[in-house]
Formats: C-alpha cells, sequence, structure tokens
C-alpha cells in the first residue's frame, strides 16, 4: 500500500523533516528528551496545549476532528476511535449522568510491551489523550486500569497524576469557567488477561471476578456501574493530543487512507535489535525487521506471529505485507495489538502454536462452556500435532473446533484461537 | 502495618476491593489473604465474606493460601518459552529445591510462573515481587536470589 506522506511531524510544533516513513513519530517522539516524571518537561515539548486547544473548542467539535482524523483503536480491534467517543456522548445529555472514561492500560496480550514504553518514558502524554476525550463526551470521572505487574509504569502514572493535580489540570479546579472537572484515579489488576476486555475490565473495576459480560449493550450505552463509559487503550489515547493540536489533515497525511497515523510495533525473537518501533501505518513487515536491526545472525525468516496470541501466523512469502488494519485484512490476517514475534528457520511453529494454544487454555475463565472445554481441547490436540500421521487432518479438525469455539463462546477470547489457527493452516502448515 | 489499618485507610467502596486485596497481601509477611484478612475486608466493603474470597480465589496474582516472603514469576509467553525460559526454570527448581507453586523450605521464596511480563524483546524475564529481571542466565538468576536473601 502506498503511503501518502513521509513527512515527520512533532507534537511540539510541525516539523517539516522530511524522513523515511520508519522515522515518523508521534507518540515515541519526545520520549528520550524528557525525564518522564517531569511536567515541565512535558510541558516544554508543547504538552497541554493540545488540551487548551480542546477547552477552546465546542466538544462537538473536538469529536468530530477524532472522527475526521480516522483514529482507529490501537488496542487490537481497529475500532473507529471517533465514533466509540460519539456513541458515548449520545447515550445521554451532558449534563443529565454520570459518565466516565476508562483508559485500559492492562497490556497482557502475549509479545505486546507497546502501552508500557508510552507509560514508563512518557506517561503525561495518554493522561493529557484522556483528558480531552473527557471532556469530548463530558465524562468527569476516570480512571487507569493497569495490570499489577507493571511496576515501574505505575510508579509513573501516580507521579503524573500527582503532577496534574498540583499543577491544578486535573481536579475540582480544571475549567470553572467552563463548569468542567476530572478526577482520574489509577486502579491495579491482579493477572487474567481477559480483564483487558472492556466490559470483563469494568466488571473487574467494580470489584468482581473478571467474567465477561454480554455485548450488547456496549460500554457507551452500560459501563461502569451501568453508566455510559469510554473505554480506549493506552496508545490510542496518547494519539489525541496530536490530532487536536495539529488537526486531522495532518493527521491523515500520516499512514495510510484507512489506518491513518503511526504505530508502534513491538518488535521480538530472532532480530538483532527487538524492542518497540513507531513508525507509520503500513510499513511492510520486510521494512519493519530491518528497522529492528535485520534478522540475527542473517538467519532467514520461517514465520512471524503479528498481533499476539490472538493474532496470525503469516510465512516469508508475506513479508511485504502492508502493516496496517486493511492490509493484514486483505492475506485473512490481523494487525492486533502490535505485536512482531519473529521466528527464524531453526524454529518450531507447532511448539509455538501449542504455547499459545496452553495460553487461551489457561485464560480461559470458565464462564462459558464452548471456551471452557474447547480451549483445553485445543491445547490438547496441539500436543499431537509433532507426532500425528496426518498433521494436516488434525489442523483441519483443530481449526473446525476453534470456529465452533468462536461461534458460541460468550466473550472475545473464545473467539480468539480461531485467529492463530486458521493462518497457522494457511500459510505455516507446509513448513512443518 | 495491621491489616485492619491498611483496610481503614480506603473508602468503604468496592471498586477499592482489588487495591485493598493487593496491599494486604503485599504487607503480609508471608504474601497471602489470610481467612481473618477476608473477613474484615468483606465487613469493610459491606458485602458477604464469599464475595471477596471468589475474587480472592480468580485472579492468579492473589493467593488465600500462606506463600513465601517474596514471589518469584517466571513468564512463561510464548516468546520467553522460546528464547529459554524452560532452563531457567529448571535451574530455579534446583536452586531453591521445590517445584512450582511450591515454597523453598526456608520460607523465602514461592516459584510461581506467569503470562506474559511484557518484556518480549529482553527474553527470558521473570519477576521477583516488583523487580524485574531480564536476559536472564544462570549468573543472573543466582545474583538476584542472593540479593533478596540477604535483604533487611
Amino acid at each position: 500500500m502506498r503511503l501518502k506522506s513521509g513527512i515527520a511531524l512533532i507534537i511540539s510544533g510541525p516539523n517539516p523533516k522530511t524522513s523515511a516513513m520508519q522515522h515518523t513519530q508521534i507518540v515515541l517522539k519526545n520520549c528520550d528528551n524528557i525525564r518522564p516524571e517531569s511536567f515541565l518537561d512535558y510541558r516544554e515539548t508543547g504538552g497541554m496545549n493540545a488540551f487548551k486547544d480542546a477547552l477552546s473548542m465546542d466538544p462537538e467539535k473536538v469529536l468530530k476532528e477524532i472522527n475526521r482524523a480516522g483514529l482507529r483503536g490501537r488496542g487490537g480491534a481497529g475500532f473507529p476511535a471517533g465514533l466509540k467517543g460519539k456513541y458515548t456522548d449520545e447515550s445521554i445529555c451532558r449534563y443529565c449522568g454520570q459518565k466516565y472514561i476508562i483508559c485500559n492500560a492492562d497490556e497482557g496480550e502475549p509479545g505486546t510491551f507497546k502501552d508500557r514504553v508510552i507509560m514508563e518514558k512518557n506517561p503525561h502524554l495518554f493522561i493529557e489523550g484522556m483528558m480531552i476525550a473527557a471532556w469530548a463526551i463530558g465524562a468527569t470521572k476516570g480512571y487507569i486500569y493497569i495490570r499489577a505487574e507493571y511496576t515501574q509504569s505505575i510508579q509513573r502514572i501516580e507521579t503524573a497524576l500527582d503532577n496534574f493535580y498540583s499543577y491544578g489540570w486535573l481536579g475540582e479546579k480544571l475549567d470553572k469557567s467552563k463548569n468542567f472537572s476530572l478526577d482520574i484515579e489509577l486502579r491495579l489488576g491482579a493477572g487474567s488477561y481477559l480483564c483487558g476486555e472492556e466490559l470483563t475490565l469494568i466488571e473487574s473495576l467494580e470489584g468482581k471476578r473478571g467474567y465477561p459480560r454480554i455485548k450488547p449493550p456496549f460500554p457507551a450505552q452500560h459501563g461502569l456501574w451501568l453508566q455510559p463509559t469510554l473505554v480506549h487503550n493506552v496508545e490510542t489515547f496518547a494519539h489525541m493530543p496530536y490530532i487536536i493540536r495539529w488537526g486531522a489533515e495532518s493527521y491523515r497525511s500520516i499512514g495510510t487512507e484507512k489506518s491513518p497515523g503511526t504505530k508502534i510495533f513491538s518488535v521480538s525473537g530472532d532480530v538483532n535489535k527487538p524492542g518497540n518501533y513507531e513508525t507509520e501505518m503500513g510499513i511492510s513487515l520486510r521494512e519493519l525487521i530491518d528497522v529492528a536491526g535485520g534478522m540475527k545472525d542473517d538467519v532467514p525468516l520461517k514465520t512471524a506471529v503479528i498481533g499476539g496470541a490472538a493474532g496470525s501466523f503469516i510465512n516469508s512469502d508475506q513479508m511485504d505485507v502492508s502493516l496496517c488494519f486493511d492490509g493484514m485484512k486483505k492475506i485473512d490476517a490481523v494487525l492486533g495489538s502490535g505485536a512482531v514475534m519473529i521466528l527464524n528457520e531453526t524454529r518450531d511453529p507447532v511448539d509455538f502454536l501449542a504455547w499459545i494454544l496452553e495460553f487461551f487454555k489457561h485464560e480461559s475463565c470458565g464462564k462459558c462452556i464452548p471456551c471452557r472445554v474447547g480451549t483445553a481441547q485445543l491445547a490438547l490436540m496441539a500436543q499431537e500435532i509433532a507426532g500425528a500421521d496426518d498433521k494436516s487432518a488434525l489442523l483441519d479438525k483443530m481449526v473446525a473446533e476453534a470456529e465452533y469455539i468462536a461461534e458460541n463462546a460468550l466473550c472475545p477470547l473464545g473467539a480468539s484461537p480461531i485467529i492463530p489457527l486458521s493462518s497457522f493452516n494457511n500459510n505455516v502448515k507446509h513448513l512443518i | 502495618m495491621t491489616s485492619r489499618e491498611i483496610i481503614s485507610k480506603y473508602k468503604a467502596d468496592k471498586d477499592q476491593l482489588l487495591m485493598i486485596l493487593h496491599e494486604v497481601q503485599n504487607n503480609h509477611p508471608q504474601s497471602y489473604i489470610s481467612e481473618e484478612d477476608i473477613i474484615l475486608i468483606a465487613k469493610h466493603l459491606n458485602t458477604t465474606k464469599a464475595a471477596v474470597y471468589g475474587v480472592v480465589e480468580y485472579y492468579s496474582m492473589f493467593s488465600s493460601k500462606p506463600r513465601g516472603k517474596h514471589i518469584i514469576r517466571v513468564c512463561k509467553s510464548p516468546m520467553c518459552r522460546m528464547l529459554g525460559s524452560a532452563d531457567v526454570l529448571t535451574f530455579l527448581q534446583q536452586e531453591l529445591g521445590v517445584p512450582v507453586n511450591h515454597t523453598s523450605s526456608d520460607g523465602m521464596f514461592t516459584l510461581e510462573l506467569s503470562e506474559c511480563l511484557g518484556h518480549c524483546d529482553k527474553a527470558p524475564v521473570m519477576m521477583i515481587d516488583e523487580y524485574l529481571y531480564s536476559r536472564l542466565s544462570e549468573a543472573k538468576i543466582r545474583h538476584s536470589l542472593d540479593y533478596f536473601r540477604t535483604k533487611p
């Protein structure tokens, strides 16, 4: 897919530095130039200007701008962020009841560590995004739900929230003239992958077991305490200040037509420099591997797993795929959370598949039978692949089983195993 | 600080439950939530003992049974396994003399497995309490254990 522009713009001011798309950064732009705990450093890079702009705009216009920018949820599903905001905004009128805003920082998708880098290196940025979105929909209470294992991120967010309160950007005195106040609190998870799913997260926030709710109703109508609630991923919020500051057109000039903006890819495995890389949406896997220092010891690629455990296996013939929501869809794969796990020729993809299926078995909450029994069944069958006489028949059987689970399970976890399984069957089977 | 003192710091709202459980558990020398604590918490939040117990049992980071002073969590995500977490686990079992989900005889460490800890670029990794150790080697593991053994 052709990128419309290679022009890099930074949050502190449009910077007409032309460079390749792998250098275009929005979220991680200033990460290495500021002290993450310093609010003044954040202000110096232009922080809070976007929120000031937002406050001077009509809330509806803020939502429209996000919608026009075409921002899509970075948690994995790629749902248009503007629409989600619009639904939450419209569910009840601005002054008729409590609305909530929640930042989903429960990053637990195997292979994904992009939100962690935002929270550790530039925690004020995504909180500013939350504040913009809260103003847009009229939410006066916010929560950041983070997994308890991210101890450093927790410290950084605590400091950032303290900063916002002590400089008067959060709390009662936020904007008296507009009668707008916002409180944000931090809440910890306790080791449940499923709580990264928005409705399960809300259950957990309410102090309950992490069991999924049945959709619909969606959080936009009945979220936290059954009130309208807007839930976004950390990375999604982190894009909002840029959009408000520099406008939807500027944002749309980055990335691809249907997946505008940048994406942080968490690259791990057999590359020379594993780590987080923010590039324009639509970069090819081949280019991304180059950005990450190339294949380790020049051993060629066998397969890459894109998007996490609920992600897709692709093979070395598909390395020119455009890494964006629609580019991946074209090859029946998903972009997911942006995890990119690289396996070289010496690795056994069957093992990798078995580990992924074991993960789903462990994380299935047990509320609905198709998922509870099905994920256990799939994990068992995966153990048998290596010794099976007819591997192809066994894999077909597993795909059929996973399809059945996906159709009948309550929540997205049950719909997940089919993603790695069918892509394994289509793209990697011939390599085993 | 006693559990009662910790619990009374929190507002009596049900959404505080996980936060209370974390602090009570971290405060306990055996890193768990005792039945007495569960009863205290339930009373504070005006809910049932069963509701609190259900939450403790659901989340993998909470324990209703006594554990060691420090909790070791070895990452078992696909990427860590591909890059050698099985060796890490074998070595830890040897060093501690216990299998997974057991506590060393000196009561210092409980060995547990964890899903992805989010440091796949530095695999294999483990956590001891709130500290993360990455790119693990035998020397590094031994060093980290010694640190916690001598930590006051």
